[in-house]
């Protein structure tokens, strides 16, 4: 049984649809992930995983169970953690604040003075900062307080919507670093990524979406091999 | 100057009770983005449960606050939950969803004609413990009932603003107020939020209710006496704003109480609204700016 199981999903915007009859799966322990150009619907379908948006029709399935169409907050309590693009930070409160509130959910909340030691292992720089209020953080530094904010959550599986958007290619590097730390200690990863490069290269396996649906998929490596993949996304 | 001093020490007194009647107004704006028109006469309720429980069963008015505000509590609680949020959840992803305000317009014309046909339009005044006592400070005499008022403002905005600050609830309310669909993506049920943020703002009008009645009359429609300088109040400190809320009200009763001995209390309320327009031009975002501070 797959770990997260998206069967014939579609997702529209009023009268414009925007995920077609999608269907996908991640097993638990996998890194995938989701590339595709501008307006291919990538976010769309993070949000429609994670309560966001509501899909018109289709079966999502986390651990076995049905999910689509619950609430957000549901499906947080579950494990299912879902770190937004543009990150989205709670901007006048504080980095130690901000990772605090990603515990919020029953099941993490607990235990969060314990996770956040873990958290400040993955990224040193924000125990530094702590008390700094995030909007003044750099780029950078604001990407590690989202995901950090999402591992406070304690997730099974991390989804992450362009984690390396805007960052210096050196970040860059250190971001998908750290998440193969995170997927190494067992966390299981969905990934969606313009950096098709990189995030290739971290994955397991690879879901190419062109206009809301799946064009190709395959493990990560046939992917990078791809002829229409190298041309289109890799720019060889 | 002795008349300066028992001016100024009045206005403070007032004007800190003034504040204690924005904070709620500005919590609700903060969190929901909701200028909540029915706030006044959720003071108005806050001062008929405190009249009538003081009324009848005679006890101090300091024990009532032990009372009416959990009951306001819940109040405001079920009537978000009840009467608000379906309309909120209908224009759900809008900013600052006008419909809800127009609700809260339909909320506060139907609380004051329910105290008019409940208890009348008479002005009604209670004897409590403390009514009519003061103390003397040097050459200012200090009204128990206004000082304790005036503390009990301060200690409400303190509690709100650590209650902000360190529980987890405090935290979830900044976090709504900040980013309504990230905050959802940390768990919280954000029109759980508003119920708990409209709950506390009409506590907070079940504290003013408890701390004005000792020297105040109520009557179906008082909650437009006070609303209107609360909205003052919260343009002159920026909306969402807690120590805003209170330095405002603290200038506006200064302003209130010292000028009136100068001149009559019509010409006050024009410099108030005088103050409040050039505010609006020069400073819109009031004292404390847009920077939420919580
Ligand atoms: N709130 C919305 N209302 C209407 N249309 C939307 C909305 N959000 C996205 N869309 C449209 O849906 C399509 C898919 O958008 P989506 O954000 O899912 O793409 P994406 O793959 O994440 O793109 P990007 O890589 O630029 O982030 C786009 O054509 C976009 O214009
Ligand atoms: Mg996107």
């Amino acid at each position: 049984m797959a770990y997260l199981e998206i069967e014939n999903v579609n997702v529209s915007y009023g009268d414009v649809q925007v995920v077609n009859d999608l269907s996908l799966t991640v097993n638990e322990g996998e890194v995938v992930s989701i590339i595709g150009g501008n307006g291919a619907g990538k976010t769309t379908l993070l949000k429609t995983i994670s309560g966001l948006l509501t899909a018109s029709s289709g079966t999502i399935k986390f651990k076995g169970e049905e999910i689509q169409n619950r609430p957000p907050e549901v499906i947080v309590e579950r494990g299912l953690v879902h770190v937004p693009e543009g990150r989205r930070l709670f901007s006048l409160m504080t980095v130690a604040d901000n990772l605090d509130i990603g515990a919020y959910n029953t099941r993490a909340y607990g235990q969060r003075n314990h996770t956040i030691l873990g958290v400040y292992d993955l990224f040193p720089r924000l125990a530094e900062r702590r008390e700094q209020l995030a909007m003044t953080l750099s780029g950078g530094e604001q990407q590690m307080v989202a995901i950090g904010r999402g591992m406070m959550a304690l997730p099974g599986l991390l989804m992450l919507d362009e984690p390396s958007l805007g960052l210096a290619p050196i970040l860059v590097l250190s971001i998908f670093e750290t998440l193969r730390k995170i997927a190494d200690m067992g966390t299981t990863v969905l990934l969606v990524e313009q950096d098709v490069n990189h995030s290739l290269r971290l994955s397991d396996r690879g879901y190419v979406l062109e206009h809301g649906r799946v064009a190709l998929e395959g493990p990560a490596k046939e992917l990078m091999d791809n002829p229409h993949i190298k041309e289109a996304y890799l720019g060889m | 100057m002795s008349a300066l001093y028992q001016s100024l020490v009045n206005g403070t007194m007032m004007g800190a009770m003034y504040g204690l009647t924005a904070l709620g107004l500005t919590l609700i704006f903060g969190v929901m983005k909701v200028v909540n028109f029915a706030h006044g006469s959720l003071l108005m309720v806050g001062m008929f449960a405190a009249y009538w429980l003081l009324k009848i069963t005679g006890m101090h008015p300091f024990l009532a606050l032990l009372i009416v505000p959990p009951l306001l509590f819940v109040f405001g609680y079920y009537l978000q939950d009840l009467v608000i949020k379906p309309v909120f959840k209908s224009e759900r992803g809008v900013r600052e969803p006008l419909t809800v305000i127009i609700v809260t317009t339909g909320v506060w014309y139907v609380l004051d004609n329910l105290a008019l046909m409940l208890f009348g339009a008479e002005y009604r005044t209670v004897r409590t413990a403390i009514s009519g006592t003061s103390f003397s400070m040097g050459e200012v005499i200090v009204s128990w009932p206004k000082f304790a008022g005036f503390v009990v403002s301060m200690l409400t905005a303190v509690g709100l603003w650590l209650f902000m600050l360190k529980t987890r609830t405090g935290k979830a309310l900044r976090a709504t107020s900040m980013d309504r669909e990230a905050a959802n993506l940390m768990g919280i049920d954000q029109y759980k939020i508003y119920n708990v943020a409209f709950g506390l703002g009409t506590a907070i009008a079940g504290v003013a209710g408890c701390v004005i009645i000792p020297f105040y009359y109520v009557y179906p429609s008082v909650g437009v006496v006070f609303d209107i300088r609360a909205f003052i109040i919260v343009v002159l400190g920026g909306l969402g704003s807690i120590p805003g809320a209170i330095l405002g009200g603290v200038v506006i009763g200064i302003i209130e109480s010292t000028f009136a001995q100068f001149m009559t209390s019509t010409w006050t309320e024009a410099i108030i609204y005088g103050i409040f327009l050039l505010i609006l031009f020069f400073k819109p975002s009031g004292f404390f700016g847009n920077k939420q501070d919580w």
